[in-house]
């Protein structure tokens, strides 16, 4: 795909820096801050996971750095995208970059795909419009897509509908035009959420496969810790619009500090845990982010929130690894929360909640 | 009658299906077969998992017992009673016994009406005591389902959110104290969080009330959780059925492997096992031959694409049906 | 997504039903009012009808010396009626038919639909003057041959709502419970497909109010009394027109905010009820 790179491309290092992005929605009922000061950054060829829970801000983040946001919404901070500054004055033009730089699979591969198009022309067009290809080779370009995303007898299905695909060919179709023309950053908002698990697995190692062999950056954005334990670099964990914890993947499995990841984690049902294992619930539901609390968001389902929780919000702080940040102020293993667990443990209290 | 060696004749069963068809016309006289000759039981107070990949059959499995709609052929006595044969009024009333939990949590509740109402509804149906002890019933019901009776009387269920519209959903089916619970994909349409305390909360009542369930779902970690047999099925038909944590250990179907590989574990350290099969299930109108999951699987060979693989017990209590499963049949005295 | 959604319908809807309900009361009390007689020639020695509007004539009159506000207030008797009339047969024959053959399906549907199809495909105009032609000219007869010409449009779009919602959940656990066909037509389908046909009927009003106006055009309105399509033909008609507009003016300015209020209520109360189901 060497030929299609466009000169002044970040090869390696650092590709994305996002600092203090926040993301405000004019709405009925008032504003919305579904991205607040969320500060980020990727590498070259790195997969960066967004994990969070529907409204947690995920999906209006990876939209928010792409630049695909409803007009009701106003973004504030820097996006830095290689040498390129993408909000503010001086910012460059997104449509010059979709496509050819970023990129993104969307969740319902159903709806995502033109209907009275054939597939092979939906792949042609932003090659002929971003590369200026001739007909004839953008044709040839999608065979080899398709090829490349592993959909059997591409020659023919190229001038196939998607009606006549099933849904993970449809899916694989969404990744062929996404990566139509070589972009150095994949956005995939929960790919395989709409996909039976034997499908998902397929999807979620073709991504996986395309971007080591293209040298990619991917942010794949889902509700599934499972998938972003096998598949990506680093996961920044979002709750009400902010990141709470970000460390490389590992580490974040590793040495969980903040409680709402750690929560998150004893409330999925575990393939190797013993059938009818009692789950942790976390109480109540996610907050309202029109009158988001004021403290720590996650307090007021917190098992280990103290007054200081509900008062004052925590910020993003690295721990001892400087590249594990999260937002707590009585973290997973500090002694505040070892004597909370005790207490809990003892059945003395439910601490948070009373 | 095909054999059905995985039924158990000597349990007290609330529940057999025997040889379940449920067949759709298509346009141009072709058919959907969406279930192929179904049998299983259900023991009183068990709970029953029935997992599988979207096209499956297992949600028009779940509805077949229902009557809703009919199935084609085949056999669902409930209590004692062959539902196929019951008539309209009589079906009614059996129906009440046997009730139905759906995925989407507000598609499942009238959007136009206040949700104590619909709780209600059951009950002056049925006309079940005085009107006073109906609307006791349904306060103490939303409170045993953690709603709050007050604000569900004047509320619609826009007003709550999915977990809370799913909980409502439960007290509506439990409101007549039914002896079979069916549970379709009750919790995929809920936040993780959520998840969790819905998945609690009918382990509870499913104490607490003396159910029967049985627990449809997609998600192989959540019909681990809460099941105490879980079947497996493909395109239509049975494949394996076991208790889970056998089930889950020593896969003999290599579906059951095949699925069981493909879940995303959220542990990091635990390399990911390459599952080795592509494709998708084909279409239900015209379904392979033989073993329907011979196309796909990778230790298929001509006796799986010609002859219909039977259920087998190859461990006590753990059925299969495969020509070449996976897990040694050990000798079983009977 | 938290407690109530708090929308408004706005100032303008509430102004759109303000003026609706002057205009039906004023109409409804028209006999008790202190309104002059809408047939009585108020002539004026020495001078010569039409006279322009004034204290005693608020809308002038017309060439007869009738008084205008009498006339268009009694005239708005008979279009309401004959909105009101023809849109509620056609709600309640259409809707029924249409919720029917939603919930049924099959060959009830098939039956309905074409029955629909048929309606709508003869040219509505036509079969009013056919009407009209082959029998009397009352009021109740035109209220009810535009009601005819309402049962289409209106079953149709019960069909439609209730096909999208008799595949909810709701309803298959309605027959769970054993909840009957009529119990659950009644129960859960009628308060989900009542909203968008209560919507469609106000614009519906306005439209049999507009096609009062164009039977009279055509000499086919109600026979006895002024009607606000009669008022206006005659105006329109007259050679005062030029030197007098009021004569006509009054009534179609009258017309026009009547049914511009029922068109603007109408959308109002469908995009009030449609959202709601979506969160932020």
């Amino acid at each position: 795909m060497s030929g299609l790179q466009t000169d002044g491309r970040v090869e390696q290092g650092r590709l994305l820096t996002v600092e203090n992005l926040s993301t405000t929605f004019a709405t009925e009922r008032g504003p919305v801050r579904a991205v607040d000061q969320v500060s980020l950054s990727l590498d070259r060829g790195q997969a960066l996971g967004i994990v969070g829970e529907s409204g947690s801000g995920k999906t209006v983040l990876s939209r928010s750095i792409m630049g695909l946001l409803p007009s009701t919404a106003r973004r504030e901070g820097s996006i830095r995208f290689g040498d390129h500054e993408l909000l503010g004055s001086g910012a460059v033009d997104m449509s010059k970059l979709w496509g050819r730089e970023m990129s993104m699979v969307f969740q319902n591969p159903m709806v995502s795909l033109n209907p009275v198009m054939r597939i092979g022309e939906q792949i042609a067009e932003p090659l002929r419009i971003h590369l200026g290809m001739s007909r004839r080779d953008a044709r040839a370009t999608a065979v080899r897509l398709l090829r490349d995303v592993r959909i059997p007898e591409p020659e023919r299905r190229v001038d196939q509908y998607p009606h006549e695909l099933s849904g993970g060919m449809r899916q694989r179709v969404m990744i062929a035009i996404a990566l139509a023309c070589g972009p150095t950053l994949l956005f995939a908002d929960e790919p395989t959420t709409a996909l039976d698990v034997t499908v998902q697995a397929q999807i979620l190692d073709l991504i996986a496969e395309q971007r080591e062999e293209r040298n990619m950056s991917v942010v794949l954005v889902t509700h599934d810790l499972g998938v972003v334990a096998g598949h990506t670099d680093v996961i920044a964990v979002m709750y009400g619009g902010r990141l709470v914890e970000v460390a490389p993947t590992a580490v974040l499995f590793a040495d969980m500090r903040m409680p709402y990841t750690e929560a998150l984690l004893q409330s999925i049902p575990r393939l190797d845990h013993p059938s009818h294992t009692r789950l942790t619930a976390i109480p109540g539901r996610p907050p309202d982010l029109l009158d988001p609390p004021r403290g720590c968001a996650f307090a007021p389902r917190c098992a280990f929130a103290r007054d200081r929780c509900r008062e004052e919000a925590p910020t993003l702080t690295p721990a001892d690894n400087p590249e594990h940040r999260f937002a707590c102020w009585y973290p997973v293993g500090s002694a505040e929360y070892l004597e909370t667990r005790e207490r809990i443990a003892s059945g003395l209290t439910i601490g948070g909640r009373s | 009658m095909t054999d059905a060696p995985h039924l158990r004749p000597d349990i007290d069963a609330v529940l057999r299906v025997r040889d379940l068809v449920v067949d759709f016309p298509m346009k141009k006289g072709q058919r959907v077969h969406a279930v192929s000759g179904v049998s299983f039981d259900v023991a009183r107070g068990e709970t029953l998992g029935i997992v599988g990949e979207s096209g499956c059959g297992k949600s028009t499995t779940g509805r077949a017992i229902m009557q809703m709609p009919r199935p084609t052929s085949g056999s669902v006595e409930f209590e004692s009673v062959e539902m196929t044969a019951l008539g309209r009024s009589d079906l009614r009333e059996a129906r009440t016994r046997v009730q139905m939990i759906f995925q989407d949590p507000i598609s499942s509740l009238n959007p136009r009406r206040r949700v104590r109402d619909s709780v209600l509804d059951p009950l002056d149906i049925w006309q079940r005591g005085t009107d006073e002890e109906r609307s006791d019933r349904v306060d103490a019901i939303l409170e045993e389902v953690g709603i709050d009776p007050a604000r569900a009387h004047d509320s619609r269920p826009h007003q709550f959110s999915g977990g809370q519209c799913q909980r409502i959903a439960i007290a509506r089916a439990l409101v007549l104290d039914p002896t079979l619970i069916i549970c379709d994909e009750p919790v995929s349409a809920l936040d993780v969080s959520v998840q969790a305390q819905v998945l609690n909360l009918l382990e509870d009542l499913k104490a607490a009330h003396g159910l029967t369930m049985i627990f449809i779902a997609h998600d192989l970690a959540v019909v681990k959780n809460v099941s105490d047999r879980v079947a497996v099925m493909y395109l239509g038909r049975l494949c394996e059925i076991a208790d889970p944590d056998r089930l889950y250990a020593r896969p003999a179907h290599p579906y059951t492997r095949v699925l069981l590989d493909s879940v995303p574990v959220p542990d990091p350290t635990l390399g990911r096992a390459t599952t080795g099969i592509t494709g998708e299930p084909p279409s239900p109108i015209a379904p392979p031959s033989g073993c329907r999951f011979h196309p796909r699987c990778p230790a298929a060979d001509e006796r799986c694409r010609v002859e219909v693989p039977e259920m087998t017990e190859i461990e006590p209590g753990h059925h299969v049906a495969c020509h070449h499963p996976l897990v040694t049949p050990v000798a079983i005295s009977s | 997504m938290s407690d109530t959604i708090t929308k408004r319908l706005g100032p303008l809807f509430w102004l759109a039903v303000g003026w609706l309900a002057i205009v039906s009361l004023l109409a409804l009390f028209a006999p008790w009012l202190p309104i002059k007689d809408p047939d009585s020639y108020f002539l004026v020695r020495g001078e010569r009808p039409p006279y322009s509007p004034s204290g005693t004539h608020w809308f002038g009159t017309d060439q007869d010396a009738r008084d205008m506000f009498a006339r268009i207030i009694y005239g708005a008797r008979v279009s309401l009626v004959i909105g009101f009339v023809a849109i509620a047969f056609g709600m309640v024959v259409g809707g029924t038919a249409g919720i029917v053959a939603g919930y049924l399906r099959g060959r009830t549907d098939k039956v309905v639909s074409f029955i629909f199809i048929v309606f709508l495909s003869f040219p509505s105009l036509v079969l009013a003057i056919l009407i009209t032609a082959l029998l009397d000219r009352g009021l109740v007869t035109i209220a009810l041959t535009l009601g005819v010409l309402a049962v289409a449009p209106v079953g149709r779009l019960a069909r439609a709502t209730t096909l999208a919602y008799a595949d909810r959940e709701f309803v298959t656990a309605a027959r769970a419970i054993g909840a009957g066909d009529r119990r659950i037509i009644v129960r859960e389908l009628l308060p989900n497909v009542v909203i968008p046909m209560g919507a469609l009927a106000l614009l519906g009003m306005a439209v049999a109010i507009v096609a009062e106006g164009g039977l009279a055009f055509l000499g086919l309105s109600v026979e006895k009394g002024p009607t606000w399509g009669k008022l206006i033909l005659i105006g329109a008609g007259s050679r005062e027109l030029e030197k007098s507009p009021w004569i006509a003016f009054g009534p179609i300015i009258v017309l026009f905010l009547t049914v511009l209020a029922l068109n603007y209520a109408g959308d109002r109360i469908r995009s009030y009820y449609d959202v709601r189901e979506i969160g932020l």
